[in-house]
């Protein structure tokens, strides 16, 4: 398993269930990846508060969210199983906020249809992660932490069949062998400056997949999460829990105005985060904003107490960090980089990429959340893609017999380029530059609303710093070295980037979080396909329009006759932009 | 809406708003004594980096990183507290880095060093890998035959977050004089792992004992002298010694160290886990009918 | 919690006190009881006043005639609450730190002051290992609570009928921060709700899981709790002495 977030651990876990020897490599320490972050809570219909819900509703609120160009196979499996995953959680020791009935209570997020929200506090991540942690410590899955996979190892016929990685503490190379590999390593905001994610966002994992010839899916779409915090500069980008708003938070613009109404009417500032995050941008755009360039978040008819029992962590961190009392003042918000819809395609039943012995889950994978993620949709999807891929790996290892062994030069050859910006000599670049320079370059170009100039101007840019990769050099040694292991990072992260500014400029139109300004609304024809990425024989990125297969009856039969399935929205002054 | 400048530029509209970032500049600067070496040992040495409004140390840290050490060792994830990787020691006292503001310092200087109950790896990084392997010896959590899901009330787990609050940060395990000063790691499982314990044991749905390990196997609870280090370095505010250890030492002592409930214990024939007096059944095991009230 | 600027400017003048403050000071004020209970155990053998009893000869005993006479009374009484504080686990906490030095205090540069090889360091495994029986102290301990509202009844009760003067009210003042004290106990709120693992399975449960959260309460403030009692005691007690010794006069409020 690459990864040790609730995809990779839940992963472990199923495959050390039926049998396998398992090891579980992580770049950070374990229970430090992005799941602990989460805050919202994760999804699933339990039907604890609303008991009208069920796994139907589930899943048309996630295709109507995704905008319908979501794997509607995945959503399916998804709503059914998530109930069983959040059951399974606590059977492992995981504790959620109770109902007056003694059940897991659930609250209320943006664009589900009921309450379903099953968390704890603001802290549900963190709940999840060390549940899964603890569960995995307490079997023989091997860990290996603060362990770096650089480069996915095929034999003759494609399989994979290893990795080569490197742990930080002894600076000392390890070269895996396995007959299967889950990929379960998180997402890539770290390609934009302003973002939610941590040092370990570089998208790693993707990347991996794709030179090993896996197909990505929906890679345009990144998801900028509305509220992200704006100032002091050290902590812009930090989320702000969308909990905020679903216990109530107003949006204000800088006259004071509750804006909301202007682009969501009936949802207000529980809409999608797609459409907050536009409508917090616009109302910056146009001169709305407060003076650090954000809007206000206003929480504070709630009250001292109430916060404190509801937000503890929210309040703690503007106290501590930006000296604001949110009990008294609003807090300045702004769009923030926060998750990414598209990733390694799979196969909704198995986990199993195009690439033989290839698994993924996560937010690695794409495909479930189309072209916008509902809140708490991810730590389901974890658990649910989680399991199957740990599953499917497992069935696979049993059914195919083969060596993994490669020729030692292949070995040689990979740490040979790993070594290589220790060992120049001369000038060389700062990686830590490139990387602010990308990041700026994806900040002015990829932003939540785009322009096909703007992204092909983006494109000529990332492509001349792809130029410059190769004059990183890095000090030190290899022990502990951060500025070395940003040199890998950076080269993830540019091809990444070049594979959105390409998508998005083959998606051209509006829909979800791809927002192409230069066409209007939503087209009905591209709703209806994926673009596909895939590594050429020249190692160019390619890119196929595929159709999506229709849906069943069984599951089409859930939407109305009259229900627009096109994914379009246009709501008051959106249709504008 | 009238007056409102609407922008009907696309391409004004799709260039993301530039943030003033120099109002942030404070024009001063500021030094910081960070830790450079490894295992083998090493030395103080002074950065001195611009001062940027509402800095906290690890932005201190990473910009040095960033413009003039390359190589300097750190560990962080979500800047934002909740994760617990940026433990270091500021001045001698444990301190999460992401949430340690530079201003705090004024008038002070500012020594950055890692962790000191841990074996150092390089720069700011120990090696706290020996958590980890303390943490698999904990007997997890075992519901017995009850499958979730569990009918569990808020009146029996409301005062269980506490303790699941805990971000794993182990600054309490460095600040704890019984590692840190005594080195009884090989005894004594720290401050942290009692807190799991305690969520642990009083699970109304766990099954297990664990009051064995805390006095006599590898959790060394009696090496605890509880002079409350661990619950001052907290972040999560996690009141270790009140509400962890203590209530521990109290079971261990119903178990080991009570003449009256040993008696107790011996006429009524049942060493029931969790309390030792029979007395606080777990869900699980005592499906009585239930007496609840609201409250 | 939100932190007024003075709490926090107080806060950090605290924090920048050199470490050994703290410890120090703890010394100097526990000697400084034990010299003035030892003195007064030994010293006078009258502990009443008309109708005020000094807390630390509480319950009033008989003094057998075959014991030397220099004891007092107070010997039969006095190991109650003292033993019940030597075990507590605030004082341990503090005697731990300021006569033992295990730690002095938590910075890494007090730590390295500690006296104890990591070989002799012992915890609570050896002799300290009978600070478990603290539990029964505090059974004894809430006896001669008992005993002490009654004391402070009996001080609203000059000359057998109702009357407030200074003294009945510093009684009244210390028999609450004593209550304070006991009933933040940690064995206490183990006992009533603390081993408990599920209150809805057991009977009563309800009520012992609100004592628990009340007695939790209290708890947090134990330290405070710890302090204050150990004045007002002491301010009970030379109240009792000035007026034995016609220092002073009972000022009469009501
Ligand atoms: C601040 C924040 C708040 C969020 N709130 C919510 C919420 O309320 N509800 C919700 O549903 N979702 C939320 N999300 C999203 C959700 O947390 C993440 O999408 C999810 O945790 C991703 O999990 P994962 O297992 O796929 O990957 P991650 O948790 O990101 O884990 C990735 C793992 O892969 C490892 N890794 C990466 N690269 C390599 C490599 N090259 N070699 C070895 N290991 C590698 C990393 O070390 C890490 O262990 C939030 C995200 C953030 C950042
Ligand atoms: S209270 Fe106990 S565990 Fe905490 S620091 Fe002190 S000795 Fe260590
Ligand atoms: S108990 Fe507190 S100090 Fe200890 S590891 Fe957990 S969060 Fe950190
Ligand atoms: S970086 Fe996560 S706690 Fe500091
Ligand atoms: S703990 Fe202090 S009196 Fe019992």
């Amino acid at each position: 398993m690459i990864g040790a977030g609730g995809a990779g651990l839940r992963a472990a876990v199923a495959a050390t269930e039926r049998g396998l020897s398992v090891g579980v490599v992580t770049k950070s320490l374990l229970g430090k990846a992005h799941t602990v972050m989460a805050e919202g809570g994760i999804a699933a219909s339990l039907g604890n508060v609303d008991p009208e819900d069920g796994w139907q509703t589930h899943f048309k609120d996630t295709m109507k969210s995704g905008k319908f160009i979501n794997n509607w196979r995945m959503a399916e499996i998804f709503a059914k199983e998530a109930p069983d995953r959040v059951y399974e959680l606590e059977q492992w020791g995981a504790l959620f906020n109770r109902t007056p009935e003694g059940k897991i209570s659930q609250r209320p997020f943006g664009a589900h249809t009921y309450r379903r929200l099953c968390h704890v506090g603001d802290r549900t991540g963190l709940e999840l992660i060390r549940t899964m942690q603890e569960k995995v410590l307490a079997t023989d899955t091997k860990v290996y932490m603060e362990t770096t996979v650089t480069r996915l190892f095929q034999n003759d016929e494609g399989r994979v069949v290893g990795a080569l990685a490197y742990t930080r503490e002894t600076g000392k190379f390890i070269h895996f062998k396995a007959k299967a590999v889950v990929m379960a390593t998180g997402g890539w905001g770290r390609i934009f400056k302003v973002t939610s994610n941590s040092w370990e966002g570089t998208g790693d994992g993707v990347m991996l997949a794709y030179h090993a010839g896996a197909e990505l899916v929906d890679m345009e779409m990144m998801q900028f999460h509305p509220t992200g915090m704006v100032w002091p500069p050290g902590v812009r980008g930090l989320l702000v829990t969308e909990g905020v708003r679903g216990e109530g938070g107003l949006l204000k613009n800088s006259e004071g105005d509750r804006y909301m109404g202007n682009y969501d009417e009936e949802r207000m500032e529980l809409s999608s985060r797609d459409v907050v995050a536009r409508a917090n941008y616009t109302e910056v755009k146009e001169g709305r904003g407060s003076p650090h360039g954000g809007v206000y978040l206003d929480i504070t008819h709630l009250g001292y107490d109430k916060i404190i029992q509801k937000l503890p962590t929210m309040h703690e961190q503007f106290l501590k960090l930006a000296d604001i009392d949110i009990s008294k003042e609003p807090m300045e918000v702004f769009p923030t980089v926060h998750y990414t819809m598209g990733g390694i395609k799979i196969d909704p039943e198995t986990a199993a990429s195009n690439v033989p012995g290839l698994f993924a889950a996560g937010e690695v994978a794409g495909g479930l959340h189309g072209a916008n993620r509902l809140g708490g949709n991810s730590l389901s999807d974890l658990l649910v893609f989680g399991r199957r891929a740990g599953e499917g790996a497992a069935e696979y290892v049993k059914s195919n017999g083969y060596s993994t062994d490669i020729p030692e030069s292949a070995v040689e050859e990979e740490k040979k380029r790993m070594l290589d910006p220790l060992q120049k000599q001369g000038e060389g670049e700062n990686p830590y530059h490139l990387q602010q320079e990308l990041q700026e370059v994806m900040m002015e170009h990829a932003n939540l609303m785009r322009t096909g100039d703007s992204l092909k101007e983006g494109l000529g840019k990332v492509l001349a710093l792809k130029d410059r990769l190769p004059n990183m050099k890095a000090s030190g040694s290899t022990l502990f070295n951060p500025g070395w292991h940003a040199v890998q990072d950076v080269n993830n992260l540019v091809t990444i980037s070049e594979v959105i500014l390409r998508t998005a400029l083959e998606r051209t139109e509006r829909r979800g979080a791809q927002w192409r300004l230069d066409f209007d609304g939503p087209d009905d024809d591209l709703g209806r396909v994926n673009f596909i990425v895939k590594e050429d024989a020249q190692g160019e990125v390619g890119i196929e329009k595929r159709d999506i297969p229709p849906m069943p009856e069984h599951l089409r039969r859930l939407f109305d006759e009259n229900q627009d399935m096109s994914g379009g929205e246009k709501t008051g002054k959106e249709s504008q932009f | 809406m009238s007056d409102r400048t609407n922008i009907t530029d696309i391409a004004e509209m799709a260039h993301a708003p530039a943030y003033n970032d120099d109002a942030a500049n404070t024009g001063e600067t500021r030094t910081l004594q960070i830790f450079r070496g490894d295992g083998e040992g090493g030395s103080l040495v002074p950065y001195e980096i611009e001062l940027i409004e509402g800095m906290v140390v690890l932005d201190a840290v990473l910009k040095i990183q960033a413009e003039q050490a390359g190589d300097l060792a750190v560990r962080w994830n979500c800047k934002a507290a909740h994760c617990g990787s940026c433990s270091a020691e500021i001045n001698g006292k444990p301190k999460l880095l992401c949430k340690s503001r530079v201003e705090e310092y004024d008038g002070q200087e500012i020594k950055v060093m890692p962790l000191q109950a841990f074996p150092v790896v390089k720069d700011l990084v120990s090696d706290v890998s020996w958590n980890y392997g303390v943490s698999a010896q904990i007997q997890p959590f075992n519901p017995g035959k009850e499958q979730a899901p569990f009918t569990m009330y808020e009146e029996d787990v409301e005062r269980l977050y506490e303790p699941k609050k805990c971000i794993e940060c182990f600054m309490c395990q460095d600040v704890c004089h019984v590692l840190r000063t005594h080195h009884k790691h090989p005894e004594f499982a720290g401050p942290r792992f009692f807190v799991r314990t305690q969520w642990l044991e009083m699970h109304p749905m766990d099954e297990n004992n664990r009051l064995q390990f805390l006095k006599e196997g590898r959790g060394g609870v009696q090496y605890c002298n509880i002079t409350k280090c661990c619950s001052e370095v907290c972040p999560v505010d996690i009141h270790i010694t009140d509400n962890s250890i203590i209530p521990l030492k109290e079971r261990v002592a119903d178990e080991y160290y009570d003449p009256a409930k040993w008696l107790m214990r011996k006429i009524r024939g049942n060493r029931r886990n969790g309390s030792a007096n029979g007395n606080g059944g777990t869900r699980a095991s005592h499906k009585r009918a239930e007496i609840r009230t609201n409250g | 919690m939100a932190q007024s600027d003075a709490a926090r400017s107080t806060t950090q003048v605290l924090n920048r006190l050199p470490w050994w403050t703290g410890p120090i000071t703890v010394t100097t004020v526990l000697i400084g009881f034990g010299i003035y209970v030892t003195a007064s155990l030994f010293l006078f053998d009258r502990s009443e006043y008309e109708n005020y009893l000094s807390p630390f000869y509480s319950p009033p005993v008989g003094f057998p005639e075959w014991l030397p006479t220099w004891l007092t009374p107070a010997v039969f009484v006095l190991w109650i609450p003292l033993g019940f504080r030597a075990t507590c686990y605030y004082y341990r906490k503090a005697y731990y730190r300021s006569f033992f030095w295990d730690p002095p205090a938590c910075s890494s540069k007090a730590q390295q002051r500690e006296p104890r090889s990591p070989e002799n360091y012992r915890g609570e495994t050896a002799l300290f290992v009978l600070n478990n029986i603290h539990r029964y102290f505090l059974y004894g301990s809430l006896i001669v609570l008992v005993f002490l509202w009654y004391d402070t009844a009996l001080a609203f009760l000059p000359q057998g009928s109702f009357g407030i003067s200074l003294g009945s009210i510093i009684f009244l003042i210390n028999v609450s921060l004593i209550s304070a004290y006991t009933l933040s106990c940690h064995s206490l709120r183990h006992l009533i709700g603390g081993q408990v693992d599920c209150y809805s399975c057991v009977t009563g449960g309800n009520a012992r899981r609100k004592a628990y959260n009340w007695l939790s309460v209290l708890n947090r403030q134990h330290a405070l709790w710890a302090w204050l009692s150990l004045f007002s005691l002491l301010i009970t007690d030379i109240y009792v002495r000035l007026l034995l010794a016609g220092a002073i006069t009972d000022l009469r409020i009501l």
